[in-house]
């Protein structure tokens, strides 16, 4: 066991499976001689080679085409996307090549490629730094969806991801790189040492995706959260003095829907906070899944905190971030009596 | 509308009704055009992109460096190949036409380009094909009832009901895949060659894409992809002079020859005469080796003629004029390589009708045994629980309730 930050935690994922699996191969953007811009890859070209670690033209459409055809050709492409605001130029080889080639081909053809890519808000990204796109993949049938809230979470996904047959999407929520935030930018900063998740074995391991975490169980409400806002909502709860029920979704795709509709069935109230943008948001999703399967149970209305439904704004970055203030008026205002 | 406007609005030559006007297109003679070592460098060799090579010449000899000198017995095998798409693609367009097949898409007019490339290639070369190369598929062998199942989305459909016609795949067969999304194959095919090259195999890529598709930003990122890495693929664009309705010169064919795309990449590129089955072939020989001895990946405009409309569902005499195939210059690929057959002594009329007519009942019989496993609206269905198959490896748990869902329903 080692404390990892979660860029090491990737770190050791990626230089687990290049070791373990000849077929993996890395590429992106500033990935291989300089290690990443936000060090992921560190070390990794220099211990396997510019052939397994590639650096690659600024393309996005071209790195996601390429690790496609490398995934066809049988190799495991673990491709990044240098941040989630510059995926758009992949959208359609994601979205109409990689998702659907296994069905479209009846199963004869796939790419088992991974994204990396890292996401969200709190470090003065403004709009082309700060987002958090991962509704927009949650729509569309055929990929998987991860996005880990602490170190060995991310490892252990990672590996799952580059071992899935299928296509993962796998969002990095950028703020929590280096240790947790409880979204307090007032606050120091707050290394990965502080937190028992920063615990991370050494060696390989793997955690499933298609699992949801409960953070901690609580009576009071359910809390269905991930990325950064798993951090945000723990110090809300403890701030608003409610016994939450916290559950990290980890997987978006596929949804772990068992542990939430016990947990809401248990304690009939439910809060849901992304930093996403609100409309057509993954928390709309988790809404209506609560609302199907838990109506009976519940007694308040689902309440989502969200970001707003604005582009991500660079001067207002605390008016703009879902933070610790507007999960406890969401908490509060679900706990009310009837 | 300002007559005096700096905006240039790209016009083809002839629209309905007009005479066809063919003067735009540079042709060389047969023979003349040099053919470089397959190491020559870009730079070096930047006229191919511009003259046109071609092999055979108005006496239907074959002339010239790129003359690969097949066997006759392969020729006429090829001569076959492009019979057999032509009477394939005539049967599917009047299955169309009938109401047993939603919708098709012939390749009349440049089959040459599929079939030539294709007998040039190796077996384990795979192919990136755009959705008018089925001439592929004949190449290499497939069943053509295998194909008209794909079209009937039958109970035999390779796709089990979930593509439209003519987007076929043939894992076995090394052919990719169709999307059915413009140019999205061919910086895929970049990758697949990339990760040949990393594995230390000899196999190499080619793909396919159209004059119209070249505007799609894939191409860009697949020249890119191809020059930094010189990875071994063979990008082809099948020049056909339009996209549906709109003319080549919409994808900047006015300015420069498709091929020249390649230069300011650094990769070669070479205009081929596309209805010459002997200029392809070489051409494609040229490039293959290239790749596969690792010099990396050339560009080849492929100069042709749509003779059919793009599909069944437009009309070209709505766009341009009927005559426009009697007056190509470049005549038809079919013909060509039978008269030069015939000229080396090979084959004969009485040998072609004898051969067309085989052809003809070995269709007709190939779409009577497809009909038997099912159409759209007749017999054996496709069970619909297959819809929920293969969007993941292993079904979801949210995918097993709405199967269920449906099968509820449908009881």
């Amino acid at each position: 066991m080692a404390n990892m930050n979660m860029i090491q935690a990737l770190n050791s994922a990626m230089d687990i499976m290049l070791a373990r699996d000849p077929a993996v191969v890395i590429m992106g953007e500033d990935v291989g001689y300089f290690g990443g811009v936000f060090r992921c890859t560190d070390g990794l070209q220099r211990k396997y080679g510019e052939h397994r670690v590639l650096d690659s033209p600024i393309s996005e459409g071209g790195i996601m085409a390429t690790a496609i055809g490398m995934g066809v050709n049988g190799l495991r492409p673990v491709a990044e996307i240098q941040f989630a605001d510059y995926i758009y130029p992949a959208f359609d080889q994601i979205v109409s090549e990689l998702a659907r080639l296994r069905y479209r081909s009846a199963g004869d053809f796939w790419a088992p490629v991974t994204v990396r890519t890292p996401c969200g808000g709190g470090i003065r990204g403004g709009q082309t730094h700060s987002q958090s796109p991962e509704g927009i993949f949650t729509h569309v049938c055929g990929v998987k969806v991860v996005m880990p809230s602490n170190p060995y979470d991310a490892k252990g996904l990672l590996i799952s991801a580059i071992e899935d047959d299928d296509p993962v999407i796998f969002f990095e929520p950028k703020r929590i790189y280096n240790g947790p935030f409880d979204g307090d930018a007032n606050k120091p900063a707050v290394p990965w040492t502080t937190h028992p998740k920063g615990d991370v074995p050494e060696g390989y391991y793997t955690v499933p995706i298609g699992k949801s975490d409960i953070v901690s169980a609580g009576t009071d409400v359910t809390i269905l959260t991930y990325g950064t806002m798993v951090h945000v909502a723990e110090a809300a709860a403890q701030r608003g003095n409610i016994d939450a029920e916290i559950i990290d979704i980890r997987t978006m795709i596929p949804l772990d829907v068992d542990t939430i509709t016990s947990s809401v069935k248990k304690t009939g109230r439910c809060v849901i906070v992304h930093e996403a943008t609100r409309f057509s948001g993954f928390g709309a999703e988790l809404t209506a899944t609560v609302q199907e399967e838990c109506f009976w149970h519940l007694e308040a209305p689902i309440q989502r905190v969200t970001g707003w439904d604005t582009p991500y704004p660079h001067a207002f970055e605390w008016e703009y971030f879902p933070g610790q203030e507007r999960v406890v008026e969401a908490l509060e205002l679900v706990m009310e009596p009837a | 509308m300002n007559s005096k406007s700096r905006l240039h609005i790209p016009h083809p030559p002839a629209r309905p009704g007009e005479k066809p006007d063919f003067s735009y297109l540079q042709i060389s003679p047969a023979g003349v055009v040099a053919r470089p070592d397959v190491n020559a460098h870009a730079r070096d060799i930047e006229s191919l992109a511009y003259d046109m090579v071609r092999v055979l010449d108005d006496d239907h000899s074959a002339i010239g460096p790129w003359h690969p000198h097949l066997d006759p017995q392969d020729l006429q095998v090829a001569l076959r190949h492009i019979m057999l798409t032509r009477i394939f693609d005539d049967r599917m367009l009047r299955n169309q036409r009938q109401g047993k097949t939603t919708f098709y898409m012939k390749s009349t007019g440049e089959e040459a380009v599929s079939i030539a490339q294709c007998m040039a290639l190796e077996p384990g070369d795979m192919c990136f094909p755009s959705y008018r190369n089925q001439g592929l598929y004949v190449a290499r062998g497939r069943s053509l009832v295998d194909l008209m199942c794909q079209c009937l989305s039958n109970t035999r459909d390779m796709c089990k009901g979930r593509q439209m016609p003519i987007m076929y795949h043939w894992r076995e067969g090394r052919i990719f895949s169709i999307s059915g999304n413009l140019t999205t194959q061919v910086p895929q095919a970049v990758g697949w060659a990339m990760a040949a090259a990393i594995k230390g195999e000899d196999d190499i890529a080619a793909t396919w894409v159209g004059d119209g598709s070249t505007a799609e930003p894939d191409f860009h990122h697949a020249l890119t992809f191809a020059s930094v890495y010189q990875a071994p693929v063979l990008i082809n664009v099948v020049n056909n002079q339009w996209a549906i309705s709109t003319f080549q010169a919409f994808a900047g064919g006015e300015r420069r020859p498709f091929a020249a795309r390649g230069l300011g990449y650094g990769i070669p590129g070479i205009r081929v005469d596309g209805n010459d089955f002997l200029a392809v072939y070489g051409v494609t020989r040229w490039a293959a080796e290239r790749a596969r001895k690792g010099y990396g990946p050339t560009l080849v405009e492929h100069v042709t003629y749509r003779a059919s409309g793009h599909s069944t569902s437009d009309d070209p005499s709505r766009y341009r004029p009927k005559e426009e195939w009697d007056d190509w210059p470049l005549g038809d690929p079919l013909e060509r390589l039978k008269q030069h057959l015939i000229a080396l002594g090979e084959w004969s009329e009485d040998r072609h009708e004898t051969l067309n007519e085989e052809l003809e009942k070995h269709v007709m019989d190939c779409w009577k045994e497809a009909m038997s496993y099912g159409t759209l609206t007749d017999g054996p269905k496709l069970d619909p629980d297959e819809m929920f198959e293969d969007v993941f490896a292993e079904m979801p748990e949210h995918l097993k309730k709405q199967r269920a869902h449906l099968k509820k329903l449908r009881s």
